[in-house]
């Protein structure tokens, strides 16, 4: 079966490239699976969304991806994040905090929406490193 | 020992501790060089991806009357951003960038476009506060290093400039573009309203025909303002590059100066203590043939 070429990249670096047989992605109109052979698209992602690619028997890929676009064309993926990280790259301890801190402003401020942002790209950090959020 | 000699040995000390000085920092900015392409490097893959999305989405939908798109018919200011250094210690390369930014100006001037100057970089900002011209937007602290928030923030105050009412109709950038470690140009490019510049490669055949989430337009609103904050990151990079190559060169022609300089000196220092123990021969000679000419007198 044919696979997918697909690439993460950030504005400051290429975070990864590689193979995988599919890719789930979270756009503002809901999840996205691309699987090889798939329509042209061009979709735009959320903020604080989990990407996931599915690479067989090497195991899932997950990256916390932060805004930003997926395009597909021709079994090439390309996701374009304004900011990214790799699920085994994530410091807990610390995105935990950042969430602990974020969630703090919410209480004292309901309209604080830069708080609300920090908040979902910490959840979105702890999901793609596995931990329960 | 004669004032002349003195004196030569202070220059000689002071010129070599500046050689020091400038020898350090083309060895700094030689290294910093290597980190700034690096980071064009690792920016390229994103450049290339937003510019093909932007094209994508372009040539799929041919009504687009997107505010960034539109050129105003009749536009009545422009602004410019011009991106100097924090440091100086680099040549002409500030002069560079102003001259050049300053002939834009006359340039839009006649146009009968009023020129806004929007100014990253402390070299840049006291020039024109020298001038006491005003600046519509200012920002420094990041030239050799700028990060991707840095030229959001600048993108986002020239996008919101851009779409309100009073603001401006077009936006023009002035940056050094780094060709190599030897050629760097001033390059002077409009970046609204945009026109989408083509990936060296252009794709071959017909682009795919895409489907969008949510719709063409909502892709497009979130697309062009990071597609324009990615061509300034990448003005901005090009810059920082520049500017190490071109304080590398400024500094090891002072160094090879300095050098040049050690060299005259220290033989004009020789000369002058030779000529002194020449003097202080023949004064010992002169006065010993004196005393024996006394002596031989007496007898």
């Amino acid at each position: 079966m044919a696979k997918l070429r697909v690439g993460v990249v950030s504005p400051e670096r290429e975070i990864w490239t590689g193979e995988a047989d599919m890719v789930i992605a979270k756009t503002v109109d809901g999840e996205i699976g691309i699987m090889p052979n798939h329509a042209p698209v061009l979709g735009v992602l959320v903020e604080g969304g989990v990407l996931r690619v599915k690479r067989g028997d090497e195991g899932d890929l997950v990256a916390a991806v932060h805004g930003g676009f997926i395009s597909v064309a021709d079994n090439d993926v390309s996701i374009l994040a304004e900011a990214a990280e790799l699920g085994s790259e994530v410091d807990v301890a610390r995105a935990k905090d950042a969430l602990q801190r974020a969630q703090a402003s919410i209480e004292a401020d309901q309209e604080d929406a830069d708080a609300r942002l920090q908040a979902k790209r910490a959840a979105a950090r702890l999901r793609a490193a596995g931990e329960e959020v | 020992m004669g004032a002349q000699l003195r004196q030569l040995r202070r220059r000689i000390k002071s010129v070599k501790s500046t050689a020091k000085i400038t020898r350090a920092q083309e060895l700094i900015a030689s290294s910093r060089i290597v980190k700034a392409q690096q980071r064009m490097q690792a920016a390229v893959p994103y450049e290339r991806e937003i510019t093909h999305a932007v094209s994508a989405v372009l040539s799929n939908t041919t009504n687009v009357d997107h505010p960034l798109t539109v050129a105003k018919e009749q536009p009545a200011t422009a602004g410019v951003l011009i991106v100097t250094s924090d440091r100086g210690f680099a040549g002409g390369y500030n002069a560079n960038i102003l001259r050049e930014a300053e002939a834009l100006k006359g340039h839009l001037t006649g146009r009968g476009l009023a020129v806004k100057p929007y100014v990253v970089g402390r070299k840049g900002i006291t020039w024109h506060r020298f001038r006491s011209r005003e600046m519509f937007g200012e920002w420094d602290g990041f030239s050799d290093n700028p990060s991707y928030a840095d030229a959001k923030e600048i993108a986002d105050a020239l996008i919101t400039a851009f779409k309100a009412e009073d603001g401006i109709d077009e936006i023009h950038v002035v940056y050094t573009g780094f060709v190599s470690m030897l050629t760097q140009n001033v390059i002077v490019k409009r970046i609204l309203p945009l026109e989408v510049e083509e990936a060296e490669t252009a794709p071959e055949g017909i682009p795919p025909y895409y489907e969008f989430e949510p719709t063409a337009g909502d892709v497009l609103d979130s697309l062009l303002p990071r597609y324009i904050e990615s061509r300034i990151y990448n003005a901005l990079l090009q810059s920082a590059a520049s500017e190490h190559a071109a304080r590398r060169r400024a500094m090891k022609s002072a160094t090879d100066n300095a050098n040049e300089l050690i060299r005259v000196f220290t033989q004009q220092m020789n000369q002058a203590r030779q000529a002194e123990i020449t003097q202080e021969i023949s004064e010992i000679v002169g006065g010993a043939n004196a005393l024996a000419d006394a002596a031989a007198g007496k007898e």
